[in-house]
């Protein structure tokens, strides 16, 4: 798991430099804690600050401070739900915006993002706090008004009631007396066997307003007076402009106001972006080579890459073990060896990074720009600007997609051009990357490799030696030591097989490329190297893959529910290869993952078809534990699959010469809509602890698809994407 | 030039090169339209010209000159256009939604064209990209569309 968390007793250092080398307060942890809010921490004796997270308008609607941002997992109606479920005010009549950045909203312990599929799990207990506590509030007000006692008072949704006297009042009309009340510190939760909204499958908020054209994002950021920018980036980066040899030509065209070098990078401001686009891709430039912190190498290539990761010396840093998987292998009469790759992937979502910046005459700035992680940016922003944070404004957007786009990542994120562009032109000014100068500057998710031997033994038991080549993005981020870095190997650590002799390794080695999070992180590829791996054991056992998973996880109730759920799902277990009613020759495969909290179980079924391999079905069984919209659950799942398969077909971003080869999505495939496969979801709800839902559907897709293309074919994919190997070689 | 959108005739000033697109965001405002990729890959630019669905990015102003162009901001004032964003809002389709505006528009024009669509008329259609993976739900509301 993937997960990050800052020590509540020291803040965090949000200046840029701190927040790349002062990291000693950084705290990565294998799972983030369910920790009450930042406030009640501090002062126990104290709830929740109720006033500066609901407002409830005298019309009896209520507007909501998320902590975190909607970029299309429905978090803004799962936080709804909590609150209106202890608040008794429906979710329907909620709106949500994004809260700024700090307290009380860093309700991670001085610090929140939105990604780790924890948006809902890590503040599910403080929202329902919230709720319940601002009801106790309208409550109280009511009994004031009413000279009656509270406990003759009740609620139902949105109305505070007081049957003796058939009197009641709406939560509107209280609202202003209510929220100037002491914030009780003790209130009582609904019980769970009452929720009405929690665990429904209630609308999402937002769908209307995307279905019309009305949601904005922060593409579509206007600003009075603003001037719109456009860049072209260093074909490679650690190079910067020397300068522009058709300057005049450029300031001449149509709208153009200025045209301005900048670290990395020449950029256009006109009146509208197009003119900018069109001047600055008409720009010629000398580039030339610059002290950047992190330069490609001129003959960086992601083919060059592998070789050196595979080049690697193990066994690596020991980052889990059980028994003595050396000895065992040793004792056995046939080890199984195979090395797994998968490539380096673009983010991909279908909203261009932009940023909007403005100065205003007080000396503040102003900013609009998608993120994920509120805190960082303003102290990065402030940082660039050479203010102090207090004078910055964050404006979280909408996102139009991030998958982990939207971290905080050094040279990929527009935000410190507009800066610097607004303080150059004295105005506001928007800039917007094109898609190609996006495919150059994305965060990408790493390259990554493992060996992996292992064996069936006598005893039917198994034995497994595994290492992890490369870096992952919380290494590089975050400074987690190397041993430490569970994004570098979890899906390969952290499985739930009972394999009594395993040792998981880690072989660092650095990344040229600049490498981000992606959805599923580690576990996007992870996971697909090692239930591959085991479908190799099990024939070289002679045994069915699933068999085998099932008496690897007998032990676990909770793995084997999930397994006999997929099972069920799925209309039955077979392998194949088996007809179908219309001829085709189908096979199935079958993988676990245990990703951000959750536990998984996924089936793919698939034939050849055109010398590429075809999905047909999709089956995935999720238990997050504990649940609050099946609907927005069921979403996310297909949402993942969708992303997970197309990772497993046809996506890899290739490096070649110090920069990356695709521009667009002309060379650099994503799935398309006739690749989609039909995809049935079950949630199982295990009772244990909270799990996240984002992320969780896709790490089981690249492995059930690579099994069953495997019992199709006869033929073992040992790298993504399958687009990259020749089926009709048989 | 002249412009016809959403039924009203625009003046704008721009190159007549200009992509529709940024003649609908820019000078008209409409921000419904959005920009994806800009070479006619991800359709979320869609725009109706003349009922058919059209890539904004790659299509020259002057080309739409005189023709009716429609943007997702009035899709709701044509019949067909109504069923599609009830189903849409039904079958909750959309995730992120950046590509939404395209895909309404598209299902408008196809349900416009065709009115009970089978599967490969569908499929054909509906060929926009969406990194969300919505695509099954996308098909069920066009056929839930199709059959309102």
């Amino acid at each position: 798991m993937t997960e990050m968390s800052f020590p509540k007793s020291r803040p965090l250092n949000l200046s840029r430099r701190g927040f790349l080398s002062g990291t000693a307060g950084l705290v990565l942890a294998t799972a983030l804690p369910l920790r009450p809010a930042r406030g009640q921490e501090a002062a126990p004796e104290a709830g929740p600050p109720v006033p500066l997270f609901l407002q409830i308008r005298p019309d009896g609607t209520a507007v909501l401070q998320s902590p975190f941002i909607e970029g299309g997992q429905g978090i803004y109606t799962a936080l709804t739900q909590i609150v209106g479920e202890e608040l008794d005010l429906d979710p329907a009549v909620f709106e949500v915006v994004p809260a700024p950045p700090g307290a009380p909203f860093d309700v991670m312990g001085g610090f929140r993002f939105t990604g780790g599929s924890s948006s809902v799990r890590t503040s599910y207990d403080l929202m329902r706090r919230l709720g319940a506590t601002g009801r106790a509030m309208l409550v109280e007000a009511a009994a004031e008004q009413l000279g009656v006692p509270v406990s003759e008072l009740s609620t139902r949704p949105g109305v505070v009631v007081h049957e003796a006297s058939s009197r009641e009042i709406g939560y509107g009309d209280l609202s202003g007396a209510a929220m100037e009340l002491a914030v009780p510190a003790e209130v009582s939760l609904r019980d769970p066997s009452e929720f009405r909204w929690i665990r429904a499958g209630l609308k999402r908020l937002d769908i209307r307003d995307k279905s019309t054209g009305q949601a904005k994002y922060a593409i579509d950021v206007e600003v009075e007076g603003m001037l719109s920018a456009a860049v072209q980036h260093a074909p490679r980066l650690g190079l910067g402009p020397a300068s522009v040899t058709n300057l005049a030509e450029i300031e001449a065209m149509r709208g153009v106001h200025s045209v301005h070098l900048l670290d990395g990078a020449v950029a256009v401001v006109a009146d509208r972006f197009w003119q900018a686009r069109r001047a600055v891709e008409a720009a010629e430039v000398e580039w030339q080579e610059t002290e950047a912190e992190w330069p490609l190498p001129a003959d960086f290539s992601s083919a060059g890459y592998r070789e050196q990761l595979l080049a690697l010396e193990g066994p690596g840093l020991q980052v889990e073990a059980e028994g003595d998987a050396e000895a065992a292998l040793a004792g056995a009469e046939t080890v199984i060896e195979a090395v797994y790759g998968a490539p380096f992937l673009a983010h991909g979502q279908l909203e261009p990074p932009s940023a909007t910046a403005r100065f205003n005459a007080d000396g503040t700035l102003d900013l609009w720009l998608p993120n994920q992680a509120p805190e960082m940016f303003l102290g990065a922003a402030a940082e660039t600007a050479g203010i102090a944070p207090d004078k910055v404004t964050i404006h979280s957007q909408m996102l139009g997609g991030f998958f982990g786009r939207h971290f905080l990542y050094r040279t990929a994120n527009p935000f410190p051009q507009a800066i610097r562009l607004a303080k150059a032109t004295g105005r506001p000014v928007k800039l917007v990357w094109t898609r190609e100068e996006e495919f150059l500057r994305d965060a990408v998710r790493p390259m990554g490799t493992a060996r992996f031997r292992g064996a069936v033994l006598a005893d039917g038991t198994l034995a497994l030696s595994a290492e992890v080549l490369g870096e992952g993005p919380t290494g590089r981020w975050y400074k987690a030591p190397a041993g430490e870095d569970s994004s570098a190997h979890e899906g390969i650590s952290g499985k739930p097989y009972a394999i009594p002799n395993r040792r998981i390794g880690h072989v660092y080695a650095a990344n040229p490329a600049v490498i981000g999070y992606w959805r599923a992180v580690g576990h996007s590829m992870h996971d697909y190297f090692y239930e591959s791996f085991l479908d190799e054991l099990a024939e070289a056992a002679g045994r069915d893959p699933y068999e085998l998973r099932k008496e690897l996880v007998a032990g676990s109730p909770r793995h084997a529910t999930l397994l006999a759920e997929v099972e069920t799902l799925s209309g039955g277990w077979q392998r194949g290869p088996y007809q179908a009613e219309d001829g085709t020759t189908l096979a199935r495969g079958v993988a676990m993952a245990s990703p951000f909290g959750s536990e998984v179980a996924t089936m793919a079924e698939v034939s050849v078809e055109g010398g590429s391999i075809r999905v047909h079905r999709i089956w995935v069984a999720i238990d997050p534990g504990s649940i609050v919209n099946p609907a927005i659950i069921e979403a996310q799942v297909q949402s993942a699959v969708a992303l997970g398969l197309s990772q497993t077909l046809v996506e890899e971003h290739v490096y070649e010469d110090g920069a990356p080869v695709a521009r667009n999505f002309d060379s650099y495939d994503i799935l398309r809509p006739d690749q989609m496969p039909e995809v049935k979801v079950a949630i199982v709800e295990s009772g244990a602890k909270m799990g996240g839902i984002g992320e969780p559907g896709l790490p089981g897709v690249g492995p059930a698809v690579v099994n069953a293309a495997a019992a199709l074919t006869g033929r073992r994919f040992r790298t993504l994407p399958l687009s990259g190997h020749d089926l009709s070689a048989g | 030039m002249q412009l016809k959108v959403n039924g009203t005739l625009r003046d704008v000033d721009v190159e007549p090169d200009t992509p529709l697109l940024w003649v609908i965001r820019e000078e008209l405002g409409l921000t419904g339209t959005k920009y994806g990729c800009g070479i006619a890959q991800c359709g979320a630019c869609t725009v109706l010209v003349d009922g058919q669905p059209t890539r904004s990015c790659i299509t020259p102003a002057e080309m739409a000159e005189g023709a009716e162009i429609r943007t997702i901001e009035t899709v709701e004032d044509t019949e067909t256009g109504r069923k599609v964003v009830e189903a849409w809002v039904e079958h909750q389709v959309p995730q992120c939604g950046y590509c939404q505006s395209g895909q309404v528009l598209a299902a408008t024009a196809l349900l416009t064209g065709t009115s009970a669509p089978d599967d490969a008329d569908i499929e054909a259609a509906m060929a926009n990209l969406c990194r969300c993976g919505t695509y099954n739900k996308i098909r069920a509301a066009v056929r839930a569309a199709s059959e309102a």
